[in-house]
């Protein structure tokens, strides 16, 4: 048997994915899922803030998942969970295992590639000193409060204000830690403002910007980290270092898109920020595999990592039918000035059609574009070079912490071989 | 007068107090917690309560509606007291009238029993 | 504990020394005990090292290490494939980048054919760089070993510790030497897990070999714990060489290399530095931006972006700067300042151990039957043929723990079931390796300290990450951390 779509993950992309699929046609559609449910890092996301745009409310992560998986009620689409794909290859053939299937060969006419991402580690950012017990990354501290019910420490210092980094500090000191500080190296926080304020403010923890933990202490349990303010270029300055006290260090220092699966098939990696190269579909470099959510990109929202797996679903299924035109034109979406990545970053003219509607919400998807840009601007214009024309579009304040995004349409695209983005401050 | 970030959305917005007159909101619900936090400042919070005969060892829970700012640690100290048994479904009460508040702590997720 | 009963040989040190020791001893008929203080073996130099088959071009003449070198990577060749350990013959090279590197090579060379060494060559820069084309441009000749190679360091002492006990060796860890007397017709080991009674002592100590040495005899002399820092690379970077690439050694030892590991990954390092106790193997940032300007020296193209961990090791070198392998008193045998190349040179220097033996009177019959095989499944080297029928017959087989580096529940059950259960989560990564990957344990240790809890029916908030006392959870009252 060939499965019409394959969807590699059941997290809220995987199911989106899934479920556009489903819904633009494809009959038998198999998501595999290696934890032991479906809805992915949402379950260990136990704070509300997700479903604004899918919903229309703030759900948790859990009931977002719940939601996510009750669309595919009645659709005939299979899960299989605790399933483990062990690699895809050019001819869409999909190797997984899992405990009662054993090792399995599925072929599919389309795959969707929704694997997430992981976090960063203290090797990653060579985080020096000694290696004790009671250094965790949030998420996998997260994951053992949230979903195995245990407690990782009881005093404790956070590397990193990304919110993941802001919402374990509540966490913590709701379970009873003394949480001491969170240290940024950056100048400002990549959280929103909003859970510095009920994560950190409301519980008086404080918040060092411009500082870093540059070692560890303790043989066997955390006893301490060593802290230092950094300078411009994020450098510690000497002599400014302090010991901290504490028995756990949490990790919130960033996200890496996980394409091991794609990397292992050839398919083409974007090295700017450990994604993927994909088209306005969201189709990678081999035709008929296809990938969204934070495998292509880290989003800020899981709803809008969801509404990029709709665009992959929905291409998906349409390439189930009709295999589509290799000839196309292709336009390169190029990061200019300000810009450190764009997705997609190749847009096929041809393939925009109209918009697509989910639940009821208009996502203008096959011309929109998403960038991150490198620094603060105050009163930003984001400048969009074609080959005739410049588009001027007014931002005001923008930060890298937040997923920019800019809608073109197909006039504008479709005469250029290359579309440059920049930002520049507007004096 | 008093400058503070709004905690409703993830839009936070910058909220400032000037005696009567408040400024910076974008949303009704803004403009009521711009009010609410000078005379009650309330948040919703979510948590974990022990679950016997589940899949899992604990279930998450959340607020049904905004409790007191200095209840949170009390109420999180609540529901480390507190188990319950599968099944539950999404939005069963777990916890009633959660210290006297006449709020509820209600499951965020449905768990069969094993 | 009262262990009275007097046994033949009592080995003091689990590292690679003591468990090649263990192993060379349980092909004779002797009764054979090995003790740690550690809760596992291989916990300390042997865990955190280069991983390197010297191929032992660069002794000093006359030395002890100039005569076991050689040996050890010759017996390597055929014990690692026996007992399934990794190893691969992938070829060294050391790199010259002026005159006096030119010369310096020269005399690595002439060394080289004295010793033996099998295919060494000086070759010019352009053949290195044929060999290797991400070499620095500014390297102008180079050595060439085809013999040296790359091990896992701490799965050899795991192949020889299990197989020593297959053959009768009994292990005892969590087990210090606190003291030792002198008896008519041999000695008591006192340990924090009761006394020993034994004919012979085999003090494979390590970094304490000095002060067990000092348990029996005058100190004559005395270890220098040296400290190696090492950044790990993702497999990713794991191709950027595929030779062992070294610089010119100097008096600080081997200098700084550059690597593929046995796992694919690429290992830079090691500095070395003195360091006043052997249990400081913290990493600092200072050393490790020297350890990556000296790797680029190298490889200029090493791309940091792709590491995924610092270590560093203590190595247990003496201050007579060479081995010591004597018999320091009647059945008292020293195996001690086993620095670099003690990993390649562990089973010759096992081999002089049995001749010290022989030589001193003892029996040494070999045993009619000795186990000298061990297989281990690792799940991701399977074919999918060899999958599909493993899962069949184990569906354990079939649950992922580690997505990283694609280890089974199965792969971590039988090292729970192996004659050397692993009972910490590094001690689980040390046998099949989750954890070991780029996420660095982050999505598997709950499932693995679930694993462990389980197998020791312990509670999850008693596991611990490594040594006694390193616990990861403190669960909701709260454990005194």
């Amino acid at each position: 048997m060939i499965y019409d779509v394959i969807v590699i993950g059941g997290g809220p992309a995987g199911l989106y994915a899934a479920a556009a699929a489903c819904g633009n046609g494809a009959k038998n559609v198999l998501v595999l899922e290696r934890d032991g449910e479906t809805g992915g890092i949402l379950q260990q996301c136990i704070h509300s803030g997700f479903g604004l745009h899918m919903f229309r409310a703030e759900l948790t992560g859990p009931e977002y998942a719940e939601r996510a998986l009750e669309m595919l009620t009645n659709t005939g689409i299979e899960i299989k969970t605790n399933t483990m794909v062990l690699s895809i290859s050019e001819d869409r053939t999909v190797t997984a295992i899992n405990d009662h299937d054993g090792f399995m060969e599925l072929k599919a006419n389309a795959i969707v590639l929704c694997t997430g991402c992981r976090e960063r580690t203290g090797g990653a950012i060579g985080l020096a000193g000694s290696r004790p017990a009671g250094v965790f990354t949030a998420g996998a501290a997260q994951r053992l409060i949230n979903i195995d019910g245990y407690m990782v420490g009881r005093r404790v210092c956070i590397l990193g204000s990304g919110d993941i980094g802001l919402i374990m500090a509540r966490r913590m000191a709701l379970e009873g830690a003394k949480v001491e500080a969170v240290f940024e190296l950056m100048p400002y926080s990549g959280g929103l403002r909003r859970n510095i304020a009920q994560c950190l403010d409301d519980f008086g923890i404080p918040l060092f910007l411009s500082h870093t933990v540059t070692a560890v202490e303790g043989r066997e349990r955390v006893e301490g980290v060593w802290v230092s303010q950094v300078d411009s270029d994020l450098k510690p300055i000497p002599g400014t270092e302090k010991l901290w006290e504490c028995d756990t260090l949490l990790l919130s220092v960033g996200l890496i898109p996980e394409n091991e699966l794609p990397q292992a098939a050839g398919i083409e990696m974007d090295t700017r920020m450990g994604g993927l190269i994909v088209y306005e579909n969201r189709e990678t470099s081999i035709p008929g595999i296809f990938a969204a959510g934070n495998a292509v990109h880290v989003h800020d929202l899981a709803d809008f990592a969801s509404a990029e797996a709709s665009i992959a679903g929905q291409a998906a299924a349409v390439f189930n039918t009709d295999k589509g035109d290799s000839n196309l034109k292709t336009v390169n979406i190029v990061a200019g000035d300000g810009v450190s990545y764009t997705v997609p970053q190749k847009i096929r003219p041809d393939n925009i059609e109209g918009a697509i509607h989910v639940h009821g919400i208009h996502f203008d998807a096959k011309c929109d574009i998403f960038f991150r840009i490198r620094s603060n601007y105050e009163d930003a214009v984001i400048e969009v070079h074609s080959e005739s024309e410049v588009l001027e579009i007014k931002r005001g304040h923008m930060t890298p912490g937040e997923m920019a995004r800019i809608s073109l349409s197909k006039e504008f695209i479709k005469n250029s071989d290359n579309i440059t983005i920049k930002v520049v401050n507007k004096c | 007068m008093l400058e503070f970030t709004c905690v409703v959305c993830p839009w936070g917005c910058s909220l400032i107090v000037e005696s009567e007159n408040i400024s910076g909101y974008s949303c009704s619900r803004g403009l009521a917690y711009a009010k609410n936090e000078q005379t009650d400042p309330r948040r919703d919070i979510s948590g974990t309560v022990r679950v016997t005969g589940a899949a899992h060892p604990v279930i998450p829970v959340k607020t049904s509606s905004p409790i007191p700012k200095d209840l949170l640690l009390d109420a999180a100290e609540l529901l480390r007291k507190t188990s319950i048994s599968a099944p539950i479904k999404t939005g069963d009460v777990i916890i009633a009238n959660m210290l006297g508040t006449g709020i509820d702590f209600i499951a965020a997720r449905s768990i069969e029993a094993v | 504990m009262e262990n009275m009963q007097m046994i033949d040989a009592l080995i003091i040190g689990c590292g690679v020394v003591g468990t090649a020791a263990a192993y060379e001893l349980s092909r004779y008929n002797l009764s054979v005990v090995a003790v740690d203080r550690l809760n596992d073996i291989a916990g300390e130099t042997t865990r955190a090292n280069s991983g390197i088959v010297h191929a032992g071009f660069d002794p000093v003449p006359g030395s002890v290490i100039s005569k076991l070198n050689v040996r050890g990577n010759e017996l390597l060749n055929k014990l690692c494939p026996k007992l399934d350990v990794p190893y691969i013959q992938n070829g060294s090279l050391v790199l010259g980048f002026d005159d006096t590197d030119k010369n310096t090579l020269k005399e690595l060379y002439h060394r080289g054919i004295e010793y033996n060494v099998p295919g060494i060559d000086l070759i010019s820069a352009d053949k290195a760089r044929e060999l290797e084309p991400n070499l620095s441009d500014e390297v102008v000749g180079a050595l060439y070993a085809p013999s040296g190679g790359i091990i896992g360091p701490w799965e050899l002492a795991v192949a020889l510790g299990e197989t020593a006990i297959k053959n009768g060796v009994k292990f005892s860890l969590n087990t210090e030497v606190v003291g030792i007397n002198r008896t008519e017709n041999g000695y008591i080991v006192k340990t924090t897990k009761g006394d020993f009674e034994t004919r012979t002592v085999v003090n494979a100590a390590g970094l304490h070999s000095d002060v067990v040495h000092g348990f029996v005899k005058e100190p004559d002399f005395k270890i220098l714990p040296k400290r190696g820092q090492y950044y790990l690379l993702d497999k990713s970077a794991g191709e950027i060489v595929s030779h062992t690439i070294f610089q010119c050694p100097n008096k600080l030892g081997k200098g700084v290399l550059v690597t593929p590991t046995t796992h694919g990954n690429l290992l830079i390092g090691p500095s070395s530095e003195d360091v006043d106790c052997c249990e400081n193997t913290d990493t600092d940032a200072e050393t490790l931006r020297f350890v990556v300007d000296k790797a680029r020296h190298s490889v200029p193209n090493i791309n940091m972006r792709e590491c995924i961990r610092n270590f560093s090791g203590v190595r247990a070198a003496a201050d007579t700067d060479d081995f010591i392998i004597r018999e320091a008193d009647k059945h008292f045998y020293d195996l001690a300042g086993i620095k670099s190349p003690g990993l390649t040179a562990a089973p010759a220097i096992a081999e002089e151990l049995i001749s010290m033996m022989d030589a001193s009177g003892i029996e040494l019959t070999p045993k009619d039957v000795f186990i000298d095989e061990r297989r281990t499944i690792r799940f991701k080297n399977l074919s999918n043929e060899e999958r599909a029928e493993l899962i069949k017959k184990n569906p354990a087989y079939g649950r992922i723990v580690c997505r990283c580096e694609s280890v089974t529940e199965g792969e971590i059950l039988d090292a729970f079931n192996s004659p050397l259960p692993p009972t910490t989560l590094d001690a689980v990564k040390r046998r099949c390796y989750p954890g070991m990957g780029r996420c660095q344990s982050g999505f598997c240790a709950p499932k693995t300290i679930a694993l462990i809890a389980k197998r020791f029916n312990i509670d999850p908030l008693d596991v611990e990450k490594d040594r006694h006392g390193s616990f990861i959870l403190t669960g909701e009252k709260g454990r005194d951390l």
